[in-house]
């Protein structure tokens, strides 16, 4: 192992952890413009310095993907930009999209060494950093494919599992469609997560090096409707087909009022702006309607997203009502800090018993009740029990329900032969695939709502294993001849 | 990109259209939809497929320009082209040998009644068909239904063709003339699939309605088109669009469809301001 940094462990310590350059709260509650605009190149440079350039570097365990994080943080350190970018794609093709919006705090950076008596490096933004760089100075070459393999291999769903199992697949060399429902690519890149978090200049230039690999895609296609699984294979000749279409199927509470006007899923919420682009309404066409009090329910990042977009659309009040503490939220802290800055106001321990309306069928007010927490429930956390009679009402114009999503059963519904579990998702084993042959799946598809990077793991993951079932399938032929 | 290959204006407001999307051609069936944008930044939009010719690889589309986009849509011509178009969606009319059934369309309904119709007659039904409008103008495929139908009946609410009054009134004397009618089919406005799902009710005789909810991607992302089915939520774009009539709450989906009344004006305002679309509707440019 070799250092590429003169400077003493004691002297990488007492580099304070270097910050992005943020847009204020009260600024950027007012805007859909990015809130970070990440580390400039000293920062990088100096952030990159505080690494200990570990012999046995834990932090690329803690990456579900095994970025070399030493490696591009080494070449960081010596200004090859372009070099750290390269390292980081040999195992993550989207690292402008990663160094955004992965859970960097409970992955890498959360068992870095120097984060044990001083703060971690910041993995997670020198990542963005040299994604940001590559892009602004233009100078991504996409990689040569020397390899071409006559076999053709569909990918079902344009999100952060399809696109990953793609770029692996294109990069050695197969026939790659994909195949995308909606009219813009991405998946929950585009519709779920919102321009202030993830600028689509940035997902369109990701999106645009995937197809600069060769693969093909066909938007407006919904598999299971414009073509059938069985029908990709038997008439459009694929040979291995990838299910990323994700957990896009909201989920309502079930309480009385949810059919009124002004009651949202943060699906269709955060799809009207960010895939429609509702805020720009009327220079676009879809219009959203956001009263001057908004409740969302839930205690996720879906939930924070939708809350934040809430300010940002024009809210006066946006409460963010979750059933437990602020400790069992499932949200990134870095989302819940930035939406206590942008002025969310928090009503923990309270669950939403009824919507209530005005005379004209629209939302006035959310009934709720108030919780405490009991003994610890199957996953692990306390159980939130109501407290009798402790009824109240807020009064709001808009409710946004992000309480869970489930699969699109599009394609389940239109497969034979896919085993499903009891919530809706794709049963995989451990290298994807499911119970048929041929067909490999992941992402939400099968984890039924968790993140980007890991639905990217499970992208690369499959990748491989199509690509083992693909050889052996082609040296059975060439064997029988 | 979808390239339309031909267009015929039917009424002042409605038009059909021929669209390359070979696709969806091979796949469609009736009681399916698409969903369509036509520009970048423009809305998505649910239009009940009428028709489909998978070796010329077109859909058939009957759209009445009420809208911001549907106007828009009117403005494109043959060798233009549609942004987007997915499909087909929704679950397909189940086509079943009832015996003897109405199919009532109302408006631009009629274009989404008619291959259903079409296809019921062609697995052995007798089909009785009320083709309702506001007035003249707006009565569309009266030939159409007209060659499948044993009767067909057409009213206005002006009189101004056929005869003065709603489709109902047709539907009742069917209903009292004739015990053997199956099944009604209707597909128009929500206030008439309402009157017809009354009516039908004290009759006890099954009926089935399309139900044209607020959809943003029509793939059951975004839960907007949720109806209330015999108590229970359904998104009317996976679940549906048809339902039996008996079940579904009427009074609750059309309010949900007011939500954006106010924010659909100002959208229209714009149109204005557009020139060929204030030119289609003969405003000055």
């Amino acid at each position: 192992m070799n250092y590429v940094n003169p400077m003493k462990p004691s002297e990488r310590m007492k580099i304070p952890r270097q910050v992005s350059i943020e847009q204020t709260a009260e600024e950027r509650n007012r805007n859909f413009n990015e809130v970070s605009a990440g580390l400039d190149e000293a920062r990088a440079v100096l952030e990159a310095a505080r690494c200990l350039e570990c012999k046995n570097p834990v932090c690329i365990e803690g990456c579900p993907v095994t970025i070399d994080i030493r490696t591009f943080i080494q070449l960081i350190f010596k200004k090859d930009f372009i070099g750290a970018a390269n390292k980081i794609r040999e195992a993550n093709y989207l690292p402008a999209i990663c160094g955004r919006v992965c859970p960097q705090e409970t992955q890498c950076e959360i068992v870095c060494i120097l984060g044990k008596k001083y703060e971690p490096v910041a993995i997670g933004k020198l990542e963005r950093f040299v994604a940001d760089y590559e892009i602004s100075n233009n100078l991504f070459i996409p990689p040569v494919i020397t390899n071409h393999i006559d076999q053709k291999v569909a990918i079902v769903g344009s999100g952060p599992a399809g696109v990953t199992c793609a770029a692996e697949l294109a990069k050695l060399g197969y026939k790659v469609t994909i195949f995308e429902a909606l009219h813009g690519l991405g998946g929950v890149l585009r519709y779920g997560i919102p321009e202030f978090r993830l600028p689509r200049e940035i997902l369109d230039i990701e999106m645009e090096r995937v197809r600069q690999l060769g693969v093909e895609i066909y938007k407006n296609f919904v598999v299971g409707r414009t073509a059938t699984i069985d029908e990709l294979f038997n008439e459009w000749g694929f040979e291995a087909i990838f299910l990323g279409t994700g957990a896009g199927t909201p989920t309502f509470m079930g309480i009385p009022g949810e059919s009124l006007s002004g009651v949202y899923s943060a699906n269709e919420y955060l799809t009207r702006v960010n895939l429609m682009q509702a805020y720009q309404f009327p220079d676009s066409d879809t219009p959203i309607k956001v009263g001057k009090e908004v409740a969302v329910i839930g205690g996720g990042n879906t939930a924070m997203d939708a809350v934040r977009t809430s300010l940002r659309l024009g809210a006066k009040k946006a409460y963010l009502i979750y059933r437990r503490s602020r400790k069992e939220m499932p949200a990134r802290e870095e989302e819940v800090h930035h939406a206590e800055e942008e002025g969310v106001e928090f009503m923990m321990l309270t669950n939403p018993t009824r919507i209530l309306a005005d005379g004209n069928n629209w939302v006035c007010g959310i009934e709720c009740q108030k919780m405490e927490l009991g003994e610890p429930d199957e996953s692990g956390r306390r159980k939130p029990i109501p407290v009798k009679g402790s009824e109240f009402v807020v009064p709001v114009q808009t409710v946004i329900e992000a309480v869970g999503q489930k699969p699109n059963p599009i394609i389940q519904t239109t497969t034979e032969g896919l085993d499903v579990s009891k919530w809706g998702t794709i049963v995989v084993n451990d290298v994807q695939l499911t119970s048929r042959e041929g067909i490999f799946a992941g992402g939400d598809l099968t984890r039924g709502g968790a993140t980007v990077i890991l639905a990217m793991r499970d992208g690369k993951i499959a990748a491989d294993a199509i690509h083992k079932y693909l050889s052996d399938k082609q040296d059975g032929k060439t064997e029988s001849k | 990109m979808f390239p339309i290959i031909s267009k015929e204006i039917l009424s002042s407001t409605i038009t059909k259209y021929v669209i390359h999307a070979p696709f969806i051609a091979k796949k469609r069936k009736a009681g399916n939809f698409v969903m369509l944008r036509v520009v970048d930044n423009g809305e998505r939009i649910p239009i009940t497929l009428v028709d489909s010719d998978s070796n010329a690889g077109t859909i058939t589309l009957i759209v009445q320009a009420i809208g911001k986009t549907t106007k828009l849509l009117a403005t494109k011509n043959v060798g233009d082209s549609i942004l987007d178009v997915v499909g087909p969606l929704g679950v397909p009319t189940p086509i079943e040998l009832h015996g003897q059934i109405v199919c009532i369309g109302g408006g631009v309904g009629t274009a989404e009644v008619y291959p259903i119709a079409r296809a019921l007659k062609d697995v052995g039904n007798t089909i009785y068909s009320i083709v309702g409008a506001r007035s003249k103008d707006l009565i569309i495929l009266e030939k159409e239904m007209g060659a499948i139908s044993k009767e067909i009946y057409v009213t206005t609410d002006d009189g101004s063709y056929g005869r003065k009054g709603i489709v109902t009134d047709p539907l009742k004397e069917l209903l009292d003339a004739n015990k053997d009618i199956q099944a009604v089919y209707a597909i128009g406005p929500l206030p008439m699939m309402k009157a017809v799902s009354n009516l039908t009710k004290t009759y006890s005789t099954k009926t089935l309605v399309s139900l044209n909810a607020i959809m943003v991607d029509g793939t059951g992302m975004c839960g907007g088109c949720r109806v209330s089915i015999g108590g229970k939520m359904k998104f009317a774009c996976v679940d549906g669009p048809e339902f039996d009539a008996h079940l579904v709450d009427f009074d609750e989906l059309i309010m949900r469809n007011r939500t954006y009344v106010d924010l659909e004006k100002i959208a229209d305002e714009r149109c204005k301001l557009t020139p060929s679309i204030a030119a289609l509707a003969g405003g000055v440019k």
